[in-house]
């Protein structure tokens, strides 16, 4: 502690170098908790996604329906507990901007597939008994300003009637039991979907998600459905939840891949930055360091001086991550919709912390080094 | 009395023995110091001098640890310091060297009782008793009242005094001043030459100084010329001015 005074005084001796690497710092610890934020949304199907849920699409592209005559074959196979179907509408609400997902679901078998999406049971009842009810996430209503009992248009742009506006009532509001569920969707029922859609889609849907009763049983039952209607028309491919999402995610490029490599360019590029500066800063002050030599302080100290200066940069420079942890709530408000609720989690801070403080020692090693190996002599002449 | 011969008595609190400095420039060795013999008693006030160039910072090095001499060895108080490593000689000198430097070279962004501290940093006293012996220090050379204003704020003479309380704040063995005036005007200079001799005086103070002034050598005891890498004596205070022979 005694030589903590040592420390802060070098660090405030140019002000205006100090704030602009403490910004540097708290930049790049921002952008890397907003990535980490936007690469957990994106993979965060497969984190909420049921151990014990599989999903069976058309083997040729999930934009190819199947046959709603394969539920009851499906049903029959030992293992499976529960099984629901649903189709992508793809409506816009107002203006192509306003993005949410809907979904055509199967209301006598969604809650059994889905007991984490939960609805009070007299908004469910009322669904049930109005056919052109909805179901919306909690998030969509917020959004929107919705109330329970609105009336609500969505334009369809799929099925061959693009411009058609269909009309929900809204019965009811589902909240996820894990802050992590997707709480954007709207749901709607199967039956006013099929009365409306032209006679080739009637009894055709776009995917089955089941449950299994033991997750072990998973790819016994995944091939077990592949097979039965392997040479029919409408080919199966069935995976578990987690893959499925994941393949998801893929069709939009490697996002990981992208965001990792950015975050690693800037954290590479914050090390440059931090290390040149703790260099000039060295090299400024290499009289004193000789000086501090001659009176006694060790190789070590001198290095622990210097390498305490980087960390009480790079920890000042966290105040980045407090930004995001402002900033994620308007971020996730702005880009409802797009993306699952925008979540800053503990883990994410923690590595920030932990990135900036190895930022820190890395950036200060060389120069720290170099002070450490200077001899006295060479550094006074230098006065 | 300091001797240059080789012939001091055990009992000398500095022992330097056929001390050689060679450096390599190029393909050439420069022998900087050849054989240099010299004995200093406990309260000597020794003065260096000599051309530019002659050794005379070299030989300061030498003494306080901070170089190695390519030959011989440097004795202090019972410590031969030649052989000790980087680490053994940096505690060393943390125990027995006050410096003094021309250019002051005070840490700018500490206050002048932070400045005197540091050297105490290094000790295992509490921060009462760092306050203490700081403040006595400050007040030995008259800059009580400036202990909480920074180098910036204080004249060239005030800043010597503040770098001369950080060199005697940890009561060193002995002092080594390396042009300890040669940045100061006359006035200013009088003033630190006294605060040196008050310390040699009052306190007991070894001093061994390096200057090019001979109105501040000849505030020694004893001024010691260096003239082609070795010592010769050149004239006790009271001999008047600095000539003849070893």
């Amino acid at each position: 502690m005694k030589f903590s005074r040592l420390i802060l005084a070098n660090l405030f001796r140019k002000k205006a170098r100090l704030l602009l690497t403490i910004g540097s710092f708290a930049v790049a610890l921002f952008l890397f908790a907003f990535l980490s934020v936007v690469n957990d949304a994106f993979g965060r199907g497969a984190d909420v996604a049921g151990a014990d849920r599989l999903i069976v699409v058309n083997r040729t592209s999930i934009i190819n329906t199947i046959p709603l005559s394969y539920r009851d074959q499906i049903l029959r196979i030992p293992g499976v507990k529960a099984i629901t179907h649903d189709n992508w509408f793809g409506g816009v609400y107002q203006d192509e901007k306003n993005f949410f997902p809907q979904f055509v679901i199967d209301p006598e078998s969604q809650r059994q597939v889905y007991p984490e999406l939960v609805v009070p049971d007299d908004q469910w009842n009322a669904f049930l008994k109005d056919r052109d009810g909805a179901i919306v996430g909690a998030t969509t209503m917020k959004r929107f300003g919705w109330k329970i009992g609105d009336r609500i248009p969505i334009k369809t742009t799929l099925y061959g009637l693009a411009g058609t506006a269909w009309e929900f009532n809204i019965d009811g509001v589902y909240h996820g039991k894990d802050p992590k569920d997707d709480q954007t969707q709207f749901w709607f029922r199967w039956d006013a979907f099929e009365e409306r859609v032209p006679e080739r889609l009637k009894g055709q849907i776009g995917w089955y998600i089941l449950r299994v009763d033991n997750p072990d049983d998973s790819v016994r039952i995944a091939k077990a459905i592949d097979a039965m209607f392997m040479n029919s028309p409408n080919e199966t491919r069935t995976e578990t939840e987690s893959a499925f999402a994941a393949g998801w995610v893929k069709q939009f490029g490697n996002i990981k891949f992208l965001i990792v490599t950015i975050g690693t360019v800037v954290f590479f590029t914050l090390l440059l930055v931090t290390g040149n500066t703790m260099a000039i800063s060295v090299r400024e002050r290499t009289p004193e360091i000789g000086i501090l030599k001659a009176i006694g302080f060790s190789d070590r100290a001198v290095l622990g001086f210097i390498v305490g200066e980087s960390l009480v940069i790079a920890l000042v420079g966290c105040i980045g991550l407090g930004l995001a942890l402002l900033a994620v709530p308007v971020l996730s408000r702005a880009m409802a919709g797009m993306l699952p609720t925008l979540l800053i989690s503990p883990k994410v801070l923690i590595y920030g912390v932990v990135a900036a403080l190895a930022v820190g020692v890395a950036s200060a090693i060389l120069p720290g080094l170099g002070a450490m190996r200077m001899r006295v002599v060479d550094a006074l002449r230098r006065v | 009395m300091a001797r240059v011969d080789g012939s001091g008595a055990s009992g000398s609190l500095i022992q330097v023995r056929e001390l050689d400095k060679t450096y390599r420039r190029g393909s050439e060795d420069i022998h900087v110091l050849q054989g240099l013999n010299l004995d200093v008693d406990k309260g000597d006030f020794v003065a260096f001098m000599g051309p530019s160039g002659s050794g005379k910072t070299t030989l300061l090095n030498l003494l306080g640890g901070l170089d190695i001499p390519t030959r011989g060895s440097v004795t202090v108080a019972g410590d031969e310091i030649t052989h000790m490593s980087r680490g053994k000689l940096t505690e060393w000198r943390a125990r027995h060297v006050g410096f003094i430097f021309q250019m002051y070279n005070l840490i700018p962004v500490l206050t002048a009782f932070q400045n005197v501290e540091l050297p105490l940093l290094l000790t295992r006293l509490n921060k009462t008793e760092r306050r203490k012996h700081v403040e006595t220090a400050l007040a030995i050379v008259g800059l009580a009242e400036r202990m909480h204003h920074f180098p910036r704020q204080l004249s060239g003479g005030q800043e010597q005094r503040v770098a001369i309380a950080r060199a005697i704040v940890a009561d060193p063995t002995f002092l080594l001043c390396d042009e300890p005036t040669g940045d100061l005007d006359r006035k200013s200079a009088d003033e630190v030459m006294d605060l040196i001799q008050r310390l040699v005086k009052e306190y007991g103070k070894t001093v061994l100084m390096v200057t090019h002034d001979p109105l501040v050598a000849r505030q020694a005891n004893l001024t010691l010329h260096l003239d082609k890498g070795v010592l010769v004596r050149a004239g006790e205070r009271g001999q008047g001015a600095i000539g003849g022979g070893a």
